[in-house]
């Protein structure tokens, strides 16, 4: 390791709980800090691990870059804090600020150094300002990870709520959908569907739009798809719920929706199905 | 070499695909069920796909061509038991089968071409040209 280099070790031993002390401080009268998410003496072990760990990895190799392995358990270390910050609801900044802030007493020390020139402080000042500024990128790229590892969990559980097929009687299915279709969904309402008609033995399969916003030529394409599907396996498919603004959508739109039988609602749809296998309705005289 | 068996059942022919079809099994398949429509003077055909896993555009055109060639032989054709993958497949291939009819197992198979074939009497019911 060059000489120059070796300022922060030399702090480090010798001003290590002034500079824990120091950082806690800072953080605990910060205005990002988050009473109700982290108590005072997590927050207190936490600084005082990652001092310990960034300690010895400056004490063992190069400041300049944090990717080397003797920086391997500082990276550890703040993907585990980013982790479970992003988990608890801290936002980018706030996970960010807990490494930045390990500036303020670092640089103070450096700055009141007796041994250092003027010039070696403004260079171990610099140093120490990239060396902090490494790790505290890094802190919010694992962050942004664990966030988008949510995100994408929870997209996979959504899609696996939205796509349900309920059976109306011994024979007639429904599925209802809600909210918007694009492709990936429409491949599982289809795949879902036909799975359910062949594990029911149902002739009939009412698909129910009420919940859809929108029908654009792509989500009539698809329809068509999941009605000549079942079709092909030998089930009559209904489309019910269509609202005066989707027709009057697909009619300027152009979209063709061929001999597919369609209802206003699910009850016409319904009651077609009951027709057509047989079954008919009564009320029972009181 | 191999063939496809086609049982007679009453004016039935029944036909069970078993195997993975292969294009030569599916060229053979057709040309007997066309020899054997004519010979039995059978007045419908059922092919149960159940057990098929997979399908090509080949397949799904020769499931076309069976039922227009039985119509013209003036027989209802039913295909019955098609899985979902094997459904979704040939919609993607755009291969619809129109035309075609289709049940969603053997029992239902039987009670829709015996249905369709209660009104019969020697007229198609096709009324267009």
């Amino acid at each position: 390791m060059p000489e120059e280099d070796m300022f922060l070790a030399k702090i480090f031993n010798k001003h290590k709980f002034q500079v824990i002390e120091g950082w806690a401080k800072f953080q605990l009268t910060s205005s990002t800090m988050r009473a109700g998410l982290l108590s005072e003496a997590e927050l207190r072990r936490q600084s005082g691990e990652f001092v310990e760990e960034f300690k010895d990895a400056v004490q063992e190799g190069s400041i300049d870059n944090i990717n080397t392995s003797s920086w391997q358990n500082v990276r550890e270390l703040l993907t585990g804090f980013s982790k479970s910050r992003a988990e608890l609801g801290f936002s980018a900044s706030e996970t960010a600020t807990f490494i930045f802030s390990f500036k303020q007493p670092l640089l103070q020390i450096i700055s009141s150094d007796k041994e250092m020139s003027a010039e070696q402080i403004t260079e171990a000042m610099w140093k120490a300002t990239v060396l902090v500024d490494q790790l505290g990128l890094y802190t919010v790229e694992q962050y942004q990870k664990t966030r988008e590892s949510i995100i994408a969990r929870q997209q996979r559980e959504l899609l696996e709520l939205s796509t349900p097929v309920v059976q109306l009687w011994p024979g007639i299915i429904s599925l209802p959908l809600i909210g918007t279709l694009d492709s990936e969904r429409t491949q599982m309402v289809m795949e879902n569907l036909l799975q359910k008609i062949s594990d029911t033995n149902s002739q009939i399969a009412i698909i129910d739009i009420t919940g859809v916003s929108t029908v654009d030529t792509l989500v009539a394409q698809h329809l068509l798809k999941t009605v000549s599907a079942a079709r092909l396996m030998g089930a009559e498919c209904y489309i019910s719920g269509i609202s005066s603004e989707i027709a009057q959508t697909m009619v300027h739109l152009g979209v063709q929706l061929g001999d597919i039988v369609t209802k206003s609602s699910l009850a016409d749809a319904f009651a077609l199905a009951m027709r057509r296998m047989g079954l008919t309705v009564m009320q029972v005289k009181q | 070499m191999e063939r496809i068996p086609i049982l007679k059942m009453g004016d039935f022919l029944l036909v069970t695909i078993q195997v993975d079809m292969h294009d030569r099994l599916a060229e053979t398949l057709q040309e007997d069920l066309s020899e054997r429509i004519i010979r039995d003077r059978a007045k419908a055909v059922l092919i149960d796909i159940s057990s098929l896993q997979m399908v090509d555009s080949f397949i799904g055109r020769m499931l076309g061509k069976i039922a227009s060639i039985s119509g013209i032989l003036d027989a209802v054709t039913v295909v019955v038991g098609m899985q979902p993958a094997v459904a979704i497949t040939l919609v993607e291939l755009g291969l619809s089968l129109k035309g075609v009819r289709t049940a969603l197992n053997v029992e239902r198979g039987m009670e829709l071409l015996r249905s369709s074939l209660e009104g019969f009497s020697g007229v198609t019911q096709d009324g267009e040209e």
